[in-house]
């Protein structure tokens, strides 16, 4: 399903990260950088709130607003019950929309956002978080377990990305939002996630191209969210075999946010802060250099469950697409 | 084969190699010095020391639990284990870890509800199959003879 936006452009938006991808190929593109992973608090859980309450405040102060210039705010991690975005926002007093979409939760809240801003004609404030141990703790292993882990396996991303969406004009338009559908290939290796998750993005983004009636001549960057180096082969392998032309337009923000080659991350980075700190940090720098017009970011979520994964059920993956514009055009 | 098993069938080429070799290596050489190492503390307890034979195992034992769970809060054993491997899983410094790593995991939720009961949470599969297979073992044992 798409959806087509005349009036949403993107406002502000700051992203605050950690230690691993400050030192990542995108440095010094980040608003707010922590050394450690604790980020100056007790717990893991504490330090996604924090990373959350920056991102938020940095992208609200950029554009002079308050809370209460805010008529909604939408956002999405990765913890159980959303703890990290509910317990992050609950001294911030707006009314409140929980998402969850797995590594996807980034495409689906923007696109959410801008639903309520075609509406609402105020500014919405969308954002995601994810964190590397507090990832590790609920979906895999305890941080100091001593395990080799996988080639295949990818490296949740430590950071916050907030965005504020309104309709005055800007240097940027979302211009349309492609909301998935849940595809399932029965892949079942929890440590090969990317692999499972390329068909996802493959429908969503045949069906975008569909929908809007577009090829992927019309864009200047395609971008997968966390799909890592395999399933971003994979992914480029489906394409391929469907005529789409790839012509060095398509690239990973999971590979784009860590160097895959010098740090230690496996196959990339994922987790919801993926997609967004590369959205804001890299892509939207460009657009505003006007070196990119057309953008399509194709948000990539494993939709598993770690109950169902042990009783023998394969990993449902979904991907949502948001299409950005150049305001200039 | 229809379309979406023929492209399953096509992932499979873009897995990456994995290090087996390597990592049997890495193994068998990081496993066999500890055993050694183990072995010496052993023969010193043992001969230095005047400790009864059972006696020096067990302390060697505890000295090697001792010392995973120090590296382990210092945060040096999960590093070493991405190279080592099995070689410092199969010994008993991986049941070490595994109860270390989960009580540091899970001491923010208390002494009760954190590290109390998820302190067993991976190790929980090791005492629990040891005690079965003790109790099929001893039964054969005793029914046969042996």
């Amino acid at each position: 399903m798409n959806v087509k936006f005349n009036n949403v452009y993107v406002q502000s938006s700051a992203t605050s990260v950690g230690p691993m991808e400050a030192a990542g190929p995108l440095k010094n593109k980040f608003d707010q950088t922590y050394p450690d992973l604790y980020c100056g608090e007790t717990s893991f859980e504490k330090a996604e709130q924090q990373m959350i309450k920056d991102a938020c405040d940095i992208a609200l102060r950029k554009k002079e607003l308050t809370p209460k210039d805010i008529a909604l705010s939408i956002g999405g991690d990765l913890m159980n019950q959303l703890g990290s975005s509910i317990y992050g926002m609950r001294h911030l007093d707006t009314a409140f929309i929980g998402m969850y979409g797995a590594c996807a939760t980034s495409s689906l809240v923007i696109g959410q956002g801008a639903l309520w801003v075609e509406k609402l004609n105020k500014p919405v404030l969308c954002f995601t978080s994810s964190h590397n141990a507090v990832a590790e703790k609920q979906f895999r292993y305890p941080n100091e377990y001593g395990v080799q882990k996988k080639e295949t396996t990818t490296f949740t991303v430590t950071g916050a990305g907030a965005i504020v969406l309104g309709n005055e004009k800007s240097e940027i338009q979302v211009r349309s939002f492609t909301v998935g559908s849940i595809v399932d290939w029965n892949f079942k290796n929890v440590n090969d996630m990317g692999k499972a998750m390329a068909p996802a993005a493959y429908e969503t983004i045949l069906s975008h191209f569909e929908k809007r009636n577009q090829s992927a001549k019309d864009y200047d960057l395609i971008v997968s969210g966390d799909l890592s180096s395999v399933g971003f082969s994979f992914l480029c392998d489906l394409l391929i075999k469907n005529d789409v032309e790839i012509d060095n337009k398509f690239f990973d923000c999971g590979m784009m946010i860590y160097d895959i080659h010098k740090q230690e991350v496996f196959a990339g980075g994922s987790g919801c802060a993926c997609s967004m700190c590369v959205s804001i940090a890299h892509v939207f720098e460009l657009i505003k250099k006007q070196q990119l017009k057309r953008v399509l970011v194709v948000a990539t979520g494993a939709l598993l469950s770690p109950i169902l994964v042990q009783q023998k059920d394969s990993i449902p993956c979904i991907a949502h697409a948001i299409e950005y514009v150049g305001g200039n055009i | 084969m229809n379309k979406k098993a023929m492209y399953t069938k096509v992932s499979e080429r873009h897995e990456p190699t994995t290090h087996k070799i390597k990592n049997c290596c890495c193994a068998f050489i990081s496993g066999g010095t500890l055993a050694v190492l183990a072995q010496l503390v052993f023969v010193m307890f043992n001969e230095n020391l005047g400790m009864p034979k059972d006696e020096s195992v067990s302390a060697v034992v505890i000295l090697v639990i001792a010392i995973t769970a120090l590296f382990t809060g210092l945060g040096v054993y999960d590093k070493a284990a991405k190279i080592c491997g099995a070689g410092l899983f199969i010994p008993i410094s991986g049941f070490a870890n595994a109860l270390t790593s989960c009580a540091l995991e899970s001491k923010n939720e208390g002494l009760i509800f954190g590290i109390g009961s998820n302190m067993f949470k991976l190790a929980g599969s090791v005492i629990t199959y040891g005690i079965v297979s003790a109790y099929i073992l001893g039964f054969v044992r005793y029914f046969i003879g042996v």
